[in-house]
């Protein structure tokens, strides 16, 4: 009683229960007030790679834990993410067939997602441009197999 | 070890239960981590009816399990069912012209020794390394998909 661990996400969630309280939650340092200003102030400045990289994901899930700090929690998450969308989304639109792994650094888990969804928009339209988009093409997964010899092919 | 266990219980209570919790979470949550697993593997399994066809290579085959190797067949069914209830008499191919089609005729090349391949009108190519040949789109699809021809743009 009263010692303090560290136990992953799963295990609280499991562990937690508002009415017998047998685990309490400390919040990461990344979402505590002191932090929690930081994002207001300019949220495009912050690493959030380096910050733990599901910073949207694993914020969500910290709120079920009964903290009184919940809905500022909630609000700046929310708030971080409309304010680093746009240029997310600006930048995965505009860098065809670039190095965009300065640009992808700082995102986290959820951000890189929706870069990468933005840029296969973006190469399926040059594809589209180039007359490419008839081209039929290889299963990947074929071309995974590729080195293995296959010795009867019943097609 | 009922009695016991019983009086420990009641005397001890907020350990069990905290015992009991802390087992049954790790329990669920390897499940859950199974049954990810698992799931994932279908879903590269149904992908595979898609790209590569509806029979499915050996050294693939190899690493399916029973009961997957039974879901793919039940899928193919179920897909080829479908498939002939779409589309009037004959039925779609739903899996042909992913990728919409330009011409009827289409120049591939072969990327390994196949040997003889036939086409509608009954002659046969023979489809060696590196040979290119001018050929009806719905008969090279499938190979081409299956690593066999390269696909070439004029």
């Amino acid at each position: 009683q009263g010692s303090k661990l560290e136990i992953p996400l799963w295990l609280a969630k499991g562990l937690h229960d508002s009415k017998r309280r047998i685990i309490s939650v400390e919040l990461p340092k990344i979402y505590k007030e002191a932090w929690r200003t930081v994002f207001s102030a300019d949220a495009n400045v912050v690493d959030l790679h380096k910050m733990g990289p599901y910073y949207y994901g694993f914020g969500s899930q910290l709120l079920n834990f009964d903290n009184p700090e919940n809905p500022e929690i909630a609000q700046t998450i929310l708030q971080t993410f409309i304010s680093r969308f746009r240029r997310i989304m600006d930048s995965s639109q505009n860098a065809y067939d670039e190095d965009t792994s300065v640009l992808v650094a700082r995102l986290d888990e959820l951000e890189r997602a929706l870069f990468r969804a933005g840029q296969k928009g973006l190469n399926d339209f040059q594809c589209w441009e180039k007359g490419q988009a008839s081209q039929i093409t290889a299963s990947s997964l074929v071309q995974n197999y590729g080195k293995r010899k296959f010795t009867d092919m019943d097609g | 070890r009922g009695s016991s266990s019983r009086s420990e219980a009641k005397s001890g209570r907020t350990d069990l239960i905290f015992l009991i919790r802390f087992r049954h979470c790790c329990l669920l949550r390897n499940q859950r981590c199974i049954l990810a697993y698992l799931y994932d593997r279908l879903l590269r399994i149904r992908a595979l009816r898609w790209e590569y066809g509806s029979v499915l290579p050996n050294t693939i085959q190899f690493h399916m399990s029973a009961e997957e190797v039974e879901w793919f067949n039940r899928y193919k069914k179920s897909l080829a069912t479908y498939m002939r209830s779409v589309g009037g008499e004959e039925g779609l191919d739903l899996t042909q012209d992913i990728k919409p089609p330009k011409s009827l005729y289409i120049e591939v090349r072969c990327l390994r020794d196949y040997g003889e391949f036939e086409i509608d009108d009954g002659t046969t190519v023979l489809l060696k390394k590196n040979s290119q040949h001018f050929l009806p789109r719905w008969k090279c699809e499938q190979l081409i998909r299956q690593g066999v021809l390269e696909h070439i743009l004029s």
